[in-house]
């Protein structure tokens, strides 16, 4: 990358049932909070991303009415992904690259607990001969589970899918921007993401391949400490193995869904900024048992 | 100073309302393979895939890229899904530009798709939210009042919208893919059509299609080693707007309106009319093509349907608009964005077939969607910039 980008401010909110109040009343506190930590507002962004998810939300173009929590008027530079809102980050980070872009603001927000989660994920298998069985997220966890253990590896059992509402805001900033916006910027060394096949059958579910190239091609080491998105409990051993971690301290967190990768950026932030690491991964997975993954590297000033 | 971008491969299905001969996943490589074919590539030749559709709902897969990961060849690769509602095909490209323009891959696959016969995209547009008022009305419903505000403002009259039907039609006999294959179409046979939503009859509407489209976008060497003829991107934009507020003007979208400075500044286009030989936009509905003309600045506010009327539109005019038909005769939702994109880049490459504007240097690609709200735009060329 030509241009260094870091994360100057983060909020989020996470709550296990959100009953109340809608999407723009979810994410209007989040991403107010995250801009005004740096003195920001909406007109001062270059760049606005963000990640969700309609079938959580249980209807079409969710993210269409929460981009009233933005203010997008006048009108802004705005895209959003079907994805965990760490994959809009990782689109922040390319558009950043852009002369005359210079600050991002990425958000992700769901309310999963409108419907059946476990269920409703049966929803991203493949339609015509997977997702008419009604496999459910818990049970295809409990596969992976599963092999762990047939390789001799003892792992925790499944619990329920873990539900969740919530949102998270993060603010990017490149170069000296960043460093007018705030004494600590965490800066992204180093990000990549990589996907596996849909199909159970033909990935070895006891190890991530693509969480290893994704670290591999972010130059993931010598971090001292690792914020790893674990759905399941089971799955922290499969990041650790592939993340070649051994030592350092892990925090493994689920995080609402399309929420909790984003997240793990503003924990990692969180972390570098008050001192308690200099150099960390965050990491985000997304699909039936980690079937993608995107490692990044953060790092306060040296 | 960003890294230069081309397009080196477009690909697309054949559109139907149906394409029950294949599944989605076959629906999306057959698009991917003939874009790699004309890139002269294979699927090893690409470092990511960047993939972009509608609502979930409208297939009834939700985040279908992970189920498609494998039938695009992106397995252990960088899979992005972008879904910005019906400007999606178009913001695809933009954010599959990027990848190359930052310097972080150099070969992209960018694909997009609806399979609408898999679903119901009326039902899942018309899905209800708790505490508010059902409406019902799909997106004709929706778009009919603002179409007929830009007639009383504009005082164009009531044949234009007829005319762009036909034309767009017509188009559509010399695009190999098109959906809509009619013939005999006459001003008449779309007067006499069913009025749908009042003022647009059911011949001034698009289908409902099945279909995928993809392109290939490589930096700067790799264009340069190609089989065919690159189109250089000369500039991407992206706008977005509420769907409702005080100040907005749903006839003359503000967002439409920076989307389009902002690209013409990056493309050094000062005069829409003149600089560009030809141009693919969104038009749904045909009353869309006179609003857009003057949205995108080819014309003075409220002499939009001057254009039409005079014929400069048409694929003889001195602006041709759509002439592969448009979404009036190919409307694969997610799709019909990057369609726009993808058309205009063959234009420029000299690789439209039958429906080459001859000696086409610089074109428009253009989506819109939701509410009139986004915006997505490029400009593509003949010569590197």
């Amino acid at each position: 990358m030509r241009r260094d980008v870091a994360i100057v401010s983060w909020a989020s909110f996470e709550t296990p049932s959100e009953p109340a109040r809608n999407e723009v009343e979810l994410l209007l506190p989040v991403i107010q909070e995250a801009l005004g930590k740096v003195g920001l507002t909406q007109r001062d962004i270059g760049f606005t991303v963000s990640g969700s998810s309609d079938y959580l939300q249980g209807f079409p173009f969710a993210f269409v009415g929460a981009l009233d929590a933005v203010g997008a008027w006048p009108p802004i530079r705005e895209s959003h992904v079907e994805m965990d809102g760490a994959f809009a980050l990782y689109e922040a980070v390319n558009v950043l690259q852009e002369e005359g872009i210079d600050t991002a603001l990425v958000y992700a927000f769901a309310r999963p607990s409108r419907g059946e989660l476990d269920r409703t994920l049966t929803l991203q298998l493949d339609p015509y001969v997977v997702a008419p069985l009604w496999p459910d997220a818990r049970s295809l966890a409990g596969l992976q589970a599963q092999a762990l253990r047939d390789k001799g590896i003892d792992v925790p059992d499944v619990p329920p899918t873990q539900v969740s509402d919530g949102g998270v805001a993060v603010v990017l900033a490149v170069g000296d921007r960043a460093r007018t916006l705030t004494d600590n910027p965490v800066w992204i060394r180093g990000i990549d993401h990589r996907i596996e096949p849909s199909s159970l059958g033909v990935r070895d579910l006891t190890v991530s391949t693509s969480t290893e190239t994704a670290a591999k091609v972010a130059g993931a080491t010598g971090a001292q400490a690792a914020y790893l998105h674990v759905p399941y409990p089971h799955q922290e051993h499969i990041l650790r193995t592939a993340l070649g971690l051994n030592g350092q301290s892990v925090d493994a967190a689920a995080g609402p869904m399309m929420v909790g990768g984003l997240e793990r950026f503003a924990a990692a932030a969180a972390a570098i900024s008050a001192g308690k690491a200099t150099r960390a991964v965050a990491h985000a997975t997304s699909g039936p048992c980690l079937q993608q993954n995107l490692v990044a590297v953060l790092e306060g000033a040296s | 100073m960003s890294n230069r971008v081309a397009v080196v491969g477009v690909g697309q299905t054949k559109y139907a309302a149906k394409r029950q001969d294949v599944s989605m996943a076959g629906l999306v490589r057959e698009a991917a393979k003939r874009a790699l074919d004309d890139a002269g590539m294979g699927w090893s030749d690409i470092d990511a895939v960047v993939i972009g559709k509608a609502p979930d709902m409208f297939e009834g897969v939700m985040m279908p890229e992970l189920y498609l990961a494998d039938a695009l060849g992106a397995t252990n690769k960088p899979m992005l899904r972008v879904h910005t509602a019906g400007s999606v095909g178009g913001s695809t490209a933009v954010m599959a530009s990027h990848l190359v323009s930052s310097g972080t891959h150099k070969r992209v696959l960018v694909v997009a798709f609806e399979k609408q016969s898999e679903s119901n995209a009326t039902w899942a547009l018309s899905i209800r939210l708790p505490f508010t008022g059902g409406s019902v009305t799909g997106a004709g419903g929706y778009f009919a009042p603002v179409i007929r505000a830009y007639m009383r403002r504009a005082n164009a009259p009531d044949h234009i919208g007829i005319k762009v039907a036909v034309k767009d039609r017509l188009n559509a006999l010399r695009n190999q893919y098109a959906h809509l294959k009619l013939p005999d179409i006459t001003e008449e046979t779309v007067r006499e059509s069913p009025m749908l939503w009042d003022p647009i009859r059911y011949l001034e509407t698009c289908p409902s299609s099945d279909g995928a489209c993809a392109v290939v976008l490589a930096d700067e060497d790799t264009a340069q080693g190609t089989p065919n003829p690159p189109a250089w991107i000369l500039g991407t934009a992206l706008r977005s707007e509420p769907t409702m507020g005080a100040g907005r003007d749903t006839v003359n979208p503000h967002a439409g309106r920076d989307c389009a400075k902002d690209v013409y500044a990056q493309a050094g286009i000062t005069d829409p009319r003149n600089d560009f030989d030809c141009a693919e936009i969104y038009v749904p509905f045909s009353w869309y093509e006179p609003m857009w003309m003057e949205n995108l600045g080819f014309a003075e506010e409220g002499a939009g349907w001057k254009m039409v009327d005079d014929g400069s539109t048409s694929f003889e005019g001195d602006m041709p608009i759509n002439p592969s038909g448009g979404v009036l005769s190919s409307n694969p939702i997610g799709a019909s964005g990057m369609c726009r994109f993808a058309e205009a880049a063959l234009q420029v490459r000299g690789m439209a077939g039958e429906h080459q504007v001859d000696g086409a240097r610089k074109a428009l690609g253009h989506a819109y969607g939701g509410g009139a709200q986004f915006f997505a735009m490029w400009v593509v060329g003949s010569e590197k910039p």
